[in-house]
Formats: C-alpha cells, structure tokens, sequence
C-alpha cells in the first residue's frame, strides 16, 4: 500500500498556529495501516494541537475525524459538515487523498499532515520496503516476482551493473542489489535462460516519466444506449 | 507496607503499562494533569512479554510531544519496578511529586484555570 509517515509536530503547528477552528482529516485506508493518519494518529494530532493552542493561552476548537478513504468523492461527501465549521483543515491522508480533499472543497485551506513516499509492503511493525514504483508495464513475470525499477538504483533492465557488490548496491550496504535477488531467485526457479537474451528498452511512457497519468477503464464504464433510445 | 507517600497521585490501574497508549498521557495533560508517570514492570518481567517495552516507548513520544508544545518533556516519565517494591513505589511516588513541584503548575492547567476565573 502508501505508505507515509507524520510530518514533525512543530511543522504542522507553523502551518496552522493562526487559524483557531481546525479540523484533522484522517483515511482509514492505506495511512492506518501504516500508522501516520488513521484514527489513533488523528486522535494524537489533535489532542497535540490542542494541547498547544491551551499551552500558549490561545482560544482553538479542533476537531478530529477520519472517512473510509479521502481518494473517493463518496467518502469527501461525508465530510461536508465538519469541513464547513473549519477555517484550516489538516489532512493526514496519502498525498492523494490531500490533493483530492482540496479539490473536492476547494474554498477550504488544506494543510498536509504527512510526508507520503512510496509504494511498499510491511516487513514488520513500523518497517516498510518500497516495493513497486508503478511503471506501468509490469515486468515481474520475467524476473521472478523482483522488479527491477523499485529495487534496482539504477532501474536497469539487464542487470546488474559494475556496482553490485557481495549482493549489496553500491549505494549502500543496507541495500541489496536487486539484480542480485532476481538472479538468485531466477536460479531457484531453474530460469535462468531469460539472461541469455537481453531485454529491449522499457517504454517509459506509462510511467511517470510520460506525464501525469490517467486510466480510462472502458469495461467500467456505462454502455452507450444502442438505438439512441429513451434517455 | 503501609508507607507514606504523597497525595497528590491519581492512581489509573491497568493489567500491563502496554495498555497505556500515547493519547492516554495527553489527554492527561488536556484535563489538568500537571505531570503523569508510568510505573511498568521491570524490563524482562512483563507478564505480557513486552507491554513495558511499548509503554517506554510511547512515553518517549510523548516527551517528544510536550517538548515541542512548551510544556516540558520533565513532565512525564516512565518508570520500572516489581509490585513487590513497596518502598520503591514510595520513593518514585516522591521524587517524581518533587520533580513537578519543582516545575511548577502545568500550563494547560494555568490557561484552564484562567479561563474559568
């Protein structure tokens, strides 16, 4: 999933220490599960804010709350009410759900709350690996389940590079060389043939590199009416 | 053991200090609680297996936390012992009571006090 973690308390507090009706915004999605924006972390945040604005003697009323995801226009009806009484909301949402939060109440101030980074999976409590960097053209099949874009430096499709050293990237010893894991792994597979011929350049287009992206699923989309009949 | 220790403490019992979640202690400090301790088994003793490894951690947190608001990362504190140490529930009962009166009324607790007067 998304994983993000809570902006330091002291940045949060300098986007919002003039406003003294405050609303945090929480997801129940991706953010609970890594523990930066779901109820407990809303619940937190709030109670450190207000627990601020009282330390300095100033009047503030925050109120917190989450949806079941701020990525959903459904789920950003819900918060009409809260979002009227606000002058500043805090979302600690995905970088998605902040953007969506603002663009569904757009006359609404809307601060961040946390630093959103990737897309990972959960090694253990509090530990989290990116995994996939959403390229669009999913190579996994031909390297044994390890992706060559996420957990190489270099993202190199024919790999390793002069880099790989004992198994760890150049960059650091705390990083394995992801060629290195899908070579071991294409040897446990007995797959080892997918070396000998190399792999074509990857069209980079449905990644990020070709722009802001977006995907029309026609299938799910409603049918046009076949003969133009009653609307 | 019936020894003497000061008054001043609101004692909130739970089955293990793991219990105690972050949002506990401040919301302690958001009614009026000049300082809060947890008093966790000692470290390898935890019934639970880790409950008080968890608990010293959230403390820390919370340091953290009342640190960057101004009120004070002395004000909580996290502290070890078995529930036989009578005389050490005492002890720490009187060295953390000193600590807070040395620091003086919370003031979350000064501003409540101020704003009902």
């Amino acid at each position: 999933m998304i994983k993000a973690t809570p902006k330091p308390l002291d940045e949060v507090i300098s986007y919002i220490k003039d406003y003294n009706k405050i609303l945090v915004a929480g997801c129940d999605g991706c953010v609970t599960v890594c523990e930066a924006g779901g109820m407990k972390e809303a619940k937190v945040l709030a109670a450190s804010l207000r627990l601020y604005f009282q330390a300095q003697g100033k009047e503030a009323e925050i109120k917190e709350t989450t949806v079941t995801r701020q990525c959903d226009k459904e789920y950003l009806d819900e918060l009409k009410d809260l979002m009227e009484s606000a002058d500043a909301v805090i979302s600690i949402a995905c970088g998605v759900g902040i953007q969506y939060l603002t663009e569904n109440y757009s006359k609404k101030i809307v601060f961040p709350g946390v630093d959103t980074h990737f897309m990972g999976a959960n090694i253990d409590r509090g530990i989290f690996e990116e995994r996939c960097a959403g390229c669009g053209q999913c190579v996994l099949a031909s390297t044994g389940g390890i992706c060559p874009i996420a957990r190489c430096s270099k993202r190199m499709l024919n790999g390793p590079c002069g880099g790989s050293d004992n198994g760890k990237c150049e960059i650091s010893k705390e990083v394995p060389c992801g060629w290195q894991l899908i070579y071991d792994r294409l040897e446990a597979l007995g797959q080892l043939d997918r070396f000998e011929t190399p792999v074509d350049p990857k069209n980079w287009a449905t990644s990020r590199d070709g722009g802001p992206r977006r995907i029309v699923r026609e299938d799910l989309r409603k049918a046009e009416p076949a003969h133009g009949g009653a609307h | 053991m019936r020894l003497q220790y000061p008054t001043n403490i609101h004692i909130i019992k739970v089955p293990c200090t793991g219990r105690v979640d972050l949002i506990h202690l401040l919301l302690a400090f958001e009614q009026g609680a000049d300082g809060v301790f947890v008093a966790g088994c000692l470290e390898g003793d935890c019934h639970y297996m880790h409950g008080n490894l968890y608990a010293r951690k959230r403390v820390g947190r919370a340091k953290e936390i009342l640190d960057t608001i101004g009120v004070g990362r002395d004000r909580v504190e996290m502290y070890n012992l078995s529930a036989g140490q009578g005389s050490r529930w005492a002890e720490i009962a009187r060295e953390f009571t000193e600590r807070i009166r040395g620091l003086g009324p919370s003031p979350i607790r000064v501003a409540h006090e101020k704003k009902a007067a």
